[in-house]
């Protein structure tokens, strides 16, 4: 690891500008929170900052009630705080269950809701230097491709980068339309939650559609997305402690034999937790019957470019879809 | 190697005693404990956050220490394996790991034992893992859910079934009476 400058900010202005007074056009410092991506990926040469702004001292560990029925989440709430939140697990028990299906107990103690959204992808050609990738040094060509690509993407992929986004909390967040609150050298903004992570396309670099020196300041869980009957499911190469090869984030609302709602996000299948909205779009209003949930799992995975290493992911994908919704409609109908 | 940053004075909390040091702030936690402190009792599996090994506790919470800087850990509560022993007698994990042969070679032993602490803790205050159901409370630590909450902790040797009796051991003297802590 090289070495680097080690700051500390109390508070989130303090915290910005700091960053800002120690970052230039081509060097910039860094926002350090639970470390377990950074660190590591500083360790490997991936990043190579010259300067850490520590944040854990601010005060962004608060889960706090919203005036109408939402949850704000503080940005510094470590995963398994989260996890275990009565209010989470109450309202929002999709949340909590993707949370609990991600890494290690040891690092849900210390990861925190801001750096899940932005740790970056466990693409093994991306933390190999010795690699092409274009995520880590633009331009350079992608290994991935036509290397080892078991756990790459194979929706929204671009001819630069079939990397994924890694999270699982980043699933069930995409299914509950969360809201993310940042703050930056021009001040605040919130971004929906569909529109904070980009697809690769050219600049495969950018994870994020956050504004150099921008920082996450809190997550907001809308009221409308709260008590949803709601399933997560992980399939992994193995039981515990693996990333996705395909995870399904799915809450459903079920009245008169038709699907009223239906809020459907998968992992492990694109560079940015895939939100299945064509899948969603031909389940509103239709009955909850497997024909149905295969024809949207099929249509939502039709545009899929699968790899020599993951030709089975569209399958897997479309076969853990129809059986989480299935799981659901059984769940509704035992609960009416 | 750009050696141009300079070492930085700090003060840690390690088994109830304060610790000074003066490092340069890209040295991990585990390397203060094991390099600068010379607390070795903590190792160094994978150095990222995939083996456990390196498990400590903070503020009675476990953690990989390997992906923690110390510098960021000032005015914590550091707990490790050498500091669960008090006045010479071992924690009732770590006799339960010795009678139910929960180790072959011990490296990972400090790891699985910190983790079992922090484990047993979080059990207790009804945190839940991947295999509680929605909105229900903890009931016994089974086989299975121990597997789950120690899936942070690897064993090269294999010693996972002596490891996860030694665990329930100790979990059903503390909830059936019994001296364990």
């Amino acid at each position: 690891m090289n070495n680097f400058t080690y700051l500390r900010a109390t508070d989130v202005s303090s915290a910005v500008s700091l960053l800002a007074a120690n970052s230039s056009q081509d060097a910039a410092a860094r926002f350090l929170a639970g470390g377990t991506n950074l660190v590591d990926l500083m360790r490997e040469g991936v990043e190579k900052t010259h300067a850490l702004v520590d944040i854990t001292r601010a005060p962004l560990s608060d889960v706090q009630e919203l005036p109408h029925g939402g949850v704000r989440v503080g940005a510094l709430v470590r995963n398994s705080h989260l996890a275990g939140h009565p209010l989470i697990r109450e309202r929002y028990s999709l949340l909590s269950q993707a949370i609990l299906n991600g890494a290690s107990a040891q690092l849900r103690n210390m990861a925190t809701t801001g750096g899940n959204i932005m740790q970056r992808t466990r693409c093994y050609y991306f933390y190999d230097t010795a690699s092409r990738c274009n995520k880590r040094a633009a331009g350079s060509g992608c290994d991935a491709i036509e290397g080892f690509n078991r756990i790459h993407a194979i929706l929204g992929t671009s001819p630069h980068c079939i990397a994924t986004h890694p999270s699982d909390m980043c699933v069930a967040l995409a299914a509950l339309d969360a809201i993310v609150n940042v703050m930056g050298p021009s001040g605040e903004r919130s971004l929906p939650f569909s529109e904070v992570h980009r697809l690769p396309g050219n600049d495969p670099q950018m994870d994020t559609n956050l504004q150099p020196g921008e920082l996450i300041t809190s997550v907001d869980l809308p009221a409308s997305a709260a008590r949803l009957s709601s399933v997560y499911r992980k399939v992994r190469d193995r039981a515990s402690y693996a990333f996705a090869l395909v995870s399904v984030a799915a809450a459903i609302k079920i009245d008169n034999g038709v699907i009223q709602e239906v809020r459907l996000a998968l992992g492990g299948v694109a560079h940015k937790p895939w939100r299945a909205t064509i899948a969603e779009q031909l389940l509103r209003g239709v009955a909850p019957t497997s024909e149905n949930f295969v024809k949207a799992a099929a249509a939502e995975l039709a545009p899929a470019i699968p790899r020599r290493g993951n030709a089975f992911k569209p399958e897997l994908a479309k076969r853990t879809i129809t059986s989480v919704l299935s799981e659901l409609t059984a769940k509704e109908g035992a609960g009416q | 190697m750009t050696t141009s940053v300079e070492t930085q004075s700090l003060v840690l909390q390690i088994n109830g005693s304060t610790r000074k040091l003066t490092i340069e702030p890209r040295v991990s936690l585990l390397d203060a404990l094991r390099d600068h402190l010379h607390l070795s009792g903590t190792k160094k599996g994978c150095d990222q956050g995939a083996c456990g090994a390196c498990t400590v506790l903070v503020d009675g919470e476990r953690i990989n220490s390997c992906l923690a800087l110390a510098i960021q850990y000032e005015g914590r509560e550091i707990l490790t394996i050498e500091g669960l022993t008090t006045f010479g007698k071992l924690h009732p994990l770590q006799e339960a790991f010795i009678d139910q042969d929960g180790f072959q070679c011990g490296y990972c032993t400090p790891g699985q034992i910190c983790s079992a602490v922090g484990m047993l803790a979080e059990f207790g205050q009804g945190a839940p893992s991947a295999l509680t159901k929605d909105g229900v409370a903890n009931g016994e630590l089974t086989e299975a859910e121990v597997r789950e909450r120690m899936s942070g902790n690897l064993c090269r040797c294999g010693a996972y079934v002596g490891i996860r009796e030694a665990i329930q051991h100790v979990y059903r003297r503390q909830i059936y009476g019994g001296q364990a802590r």
